[in-house]
């Protein structure tokens, strides 16, 4: 029971894009943030609602590799930080 | 009605759609490049025959959004629909390119095109990319739903071709017949009325401040964008008076949710219902060929490996396939013209202009093309193929140590083809800083130019010996020549990006288009363009200079001296020696006088004040001078190398070239100028230096003073210098 307890309350907690697994579909809760960066984030298909999938990690700590909107997108960790899911 | 102009056609679409591939097979050879006046956007225009119209295709950039956030996107929006600065008249038709693999975010950019309010015709590019990752598209539908004509295509195979030129020919007709207003897509509101209300407020807002208010499409960008280019585009006096409208009408839309999310939602949303039942999708993502290929390629390990394989197969390659043009260069064509110019002509200075001057100084930079028509061919291939945006995610920790981001590299990486287009293409680089610091170390990135200068020394100088059996020795030296402003650039960027240009980290957001085997047509095309601006340079700048170079050299010439020699010459024939010994003395006489007479040139003169500065390098005055000279343009070392050896060389002799010439020269001691370490710190020099005032110009221009290419000119030389003469002194310890 406690363990199913933690699981419901970690779903429903935000948590930070580049936290998925390669292979885990996570639903974008918001983006943080302001200004050119997070406008291009909206423009290319990050948006609250929208599914994304974690494609692979780059090595050595480099940029995600996320799928949205049936194609490919990299993009470094500190600005995937600025999405969260659940 | 009918058009008072040529119709012009604006190809518009996201990155990595097919673009350039669907322009080239629309106007085949025929098109021009230049640019955008006043900004270094690239302007590529080209010829289309569509139904009984001849029609000018301009290929925009390529662009996500029309969110204007750098230069590129600015003109963009200016030659759709505005015609403000960068074009006479709004386009006639836009040819929109959609990818049927990737509709949604295609539909993006599609959706902000519908309000700008001209006919559209949609080209469907990559139903087969689509089909191969399971998803169906309905074209019938789709058209039904967007109610403008879409044709696809798939440019490679050429198929779809005809068909859609035969429908924009159509359509400019039905234009022609009625006008642009009666030809309209349907108008789609997809946003709310306080988004529409705040339009027309600044609408208002321009006209009290008694100018034209722009077209609804670009006061909607101007309320949207924060930092937008667009406002800079207007009158100083007009921004300063609806600054204010706009931060209000910024601040009443922001109430309930940020403003790029507003517009966002409102799209996707039209998107979503746009696409309902058109496109069929699988429950789960389909593993393609694309994903498999990037499981190595960006695989920790393996993806360094193969980067460092790629890159070695190129540098072999050049060299390898340099090789049979350097034997051409040196017994073929310069030789045999500059000879046959000196037989069927009276020997004295008009002789003597075009065999050393033009054919010996133009004739060896033009023997240089082949190769860099290569380099550029391996550089558009790995563009072309989606191998680049992996390069770039694979060096993009690297390149954020150093303060900058992998969006850096690919303009970085172009600059080891030419400087110019690199620079260009960093215009795609958003953030100002930024861009100005790969600006800044594109230059020292070694570029085609600088490759005459390394195969010409190299080959003459470094044994072709094998190392591990396989790799050239040369070629290793070749990579090393290109490693070191790599490497120099590090340090330089960091600098840079921790003082003068000292700003947040940059952001990287890159999309990765899936693989697919290059367009032999596209490729071949970008190649050749880079070839040809190099060859128009060797036919304005390297003449101009060679010519110079020559003069110098050539002049003054004394009747004294000449007369002294001729004696001597009368003196040997006089002596009726055997054949044979007959002509070794007049050998001798002549070599003599050529001798006599490049010392008291001009260049000579020129040359020994200037010997000081560069002594401590090993450097003759005829390097030294050479090296001077090329400050212009780099290419022209190895016309100014061929000017004054050709001119100090007996011209009876055969020739054996520049190569050959360099391996003789010696110090007035009898010593080789040219020791190992010598010819390495030329090198090196090269590699460091900004030698290309065509570099400095469009620095200039791109950033708006003289200021950034002074400093660029200034950092590098002293870097050149202090290389080339660490490598001097260091080279001579050891070898």
């Amino acid at each position: 029971m406690a363990a199913a307890a933690t699981t419901m309350s970690s779903h429903a907690q935000a948590r930070k894009l580049s936290a998925l697994k390669p292979g885990e579909v996570g639903v974008i809760e918001r983006l943080r943030g302001r200004g050119y960066i997070v406008q291009r984030l909206y423009e290319m298909g990050l948006l609250e609602g929208h599914r994304v999938e974690m494609v692979r990690h780059a090595p050595f700590g480099g940029p995600v590799e996320i799928c949205i909107c049936d194609y490919h997108l990299s993009l470094r960790r500190d600005e995937a930080d600025l999405v969260e899911i659940t | 009605m009918s058009f008072a102009h040529t119709p012009q056609v604006a190809l518009v679409g996201n990155p990595n759609t097919g673009k350039t591939t669907l322009f080239n097979a629309l106007t085949g050879l025929r098109h021009k490049v230049g640019n955008y006046p006043g900004v270094t956007v690239e302007r590529k225009v080209g010829a289309l025959q569509a139904g009984e119209f001849q029609t000018e295709l301009v290929d925009l950039p390529g662009i996500y959004s029309l969110a204007a956030h750098s230069p590129d996107e600015m003109v963009a929006v200016d030659t759709i629909a505005w015609a403000h600065e960068f074009t006479q008249r709004p386009a006639d038709l836009l040819l929109v390119i959609l990818d049927a693999s990737n509709l949604r975010r295609n539909l993006y950019l599609y959706s902000q095109l519908l309000e700008a309010r001209r006919p559209i015709v949609v080209a469907l590019t990559m139903l087969d990319v689509a089909e191969s990752t399971g998803v169906k598209v309905d074209v019938d539908k789709l058209r039904e739903r967007l109610r403008v004509p879409v044709v696809p295509v798939h440019a490679k195979k050429g198929v779809g071709i005809q068909e859609l030129k035969d429908t924009i020919g159509q359509h400019l007709a039905h234009i022609a017949a009625q006008g642009h207003e009666a030809h309209l897509p349907p108008a789609h509101t997809v946003h709310t009325d306080a988004v529409y209300d705040a339009l027309a407020q600044l609408g208002e807002s321009f006209e009290a401040a008694g100018a034209p208010a722009p077209p609804d499409f670009v006061r909607l960008r101007m309320i949207l964008d924060e930092d937008s280019y667009l406002l800079h585009m207007v009158d100083d006096a007009t921004a300063q008076a609806v600054r204010p409208t706009i931060a209000s009408l910024r601040k009443l839309l922001s109430a309930q949710r940020a403003l790029p999310a507003i517009e966002a939602h409102a799209r996707y949303t039209w998107i979503t219902d746009l696409l309902a039942g058109v496109v069929e999708k699988p429950e789960k993502r389909v593993e393609t060929h694309s994903d498999r290929i990037d499981d190595i390629i960006t695989h920790r390990v393996w993806g360094a490996v193969i980067f460092v394989l790629i890159m070695t197969a190129i540098f072999q390659a050049i060299f390898t396939w340099s090789t049979p043009l350097m034997d051409f260069i040196e017994t073929g064509l310069p030789m045999m013209l500059g000879d046959k110019v000196r037989a069927s002509m009276a020997p004295g200075a008009l002789s003597s202009l075009l065999a050393d001057g033009i054919i010996g100084g133009v004739g060896g930079v033009l023997v240089f093309v082949p190769q860099i028509f290569v380099l550029f061919l391996f550089i558009a291939i790995l563009e072309d193929c989606g191998y680049m945006a992996r390069a770039a995610v694979l060096v993009d920790k690297l390149m954020s140590k150093i303060g900058l981001s992998g969006t850096s590299f690919i303009p970085m990486l172009s600059g080891f083809a030419c400087a110019i287009p690199a620079i260009m293409s960093a215009q795609t680089i958003a953030d100002k800083k930024d861009r100005m610091a790969t600006i800044l170390v594109i230059p020292l990135m070694s570029c085609s130019a600088r490759l005459p200068i390394y195969v010409l020394l190299i080959s003459a100088f470094v044994p072709a010996t094998y190392v591990a059996g396989f790799l050239s020795l040369q070629s290793l030296v070749l990579m090393g020549m290109y490693a070191i402003g790599l490497v120099v650039a590090i340090p330089v960027a960091f600098l840079l990006k921790r003082t003068v240009l000292k700003g947040p980290s940059p952001t990287f957001v890159m999309e990765l288009p899936s693989y697919k085997w290059p367009d032999p047509k596209t490729v071949l095309l970008s190649a050749w363009g880079q070839a040809k601006a190099f060859l128009v340079n060797a036919g304005t700048v390297i003449l101009a200079v060679s010519i110079v170079v020559w003069a110098l050299a050539y002049f003054p010439r004394s009747e004294d001296r000449n007369l002294e020699f001729e004696t001597a010459r009368q003196e040997v024939l006089a002596q009726n020696l055997s054949e044979e010994a007959e002509e070794e003395a007049l050998h001798e006489v002549n070599a003599a006088e050529e001798a006599a007479n490049i010392n008291a040139s001009f260049l000579a003169q020129m040359g020994k004040a200037v010997e000081p500065v560069f002594s401590p390098l090993g450097w003759d005055w005829k390097l030294s001078m050479s090296v001077l000279a090329s400050f212009p343009a780099r290419e022209i070392i190895i016309a100014t190398l061929g000017t004054i050896y050709s001119v100090g060389s007996d011209a009876d002799e055969e020739s054996e070239g520049l190569r050959h010439a360099l391996q003789q020269s010696t110090h007035p001691d009898g010593s080789p100028v040219f020791t190992i370490p010598v010819a390495l710190s030329v090198m090196v020099f090269f590699a460091l230096c900004m030698q290309c005032f065509a570099t400095l110009a469009i620095m200039k221009k791109v950033t708006g003073t003289w200021k950034w290419p002074a400093f660029a000119f200034f950092y590098m030389t002293v870097l050149a210098y202090i290389g080339a003469l660490l490598t001097s002194r260091i080279g001579s310890l050891f070898l």
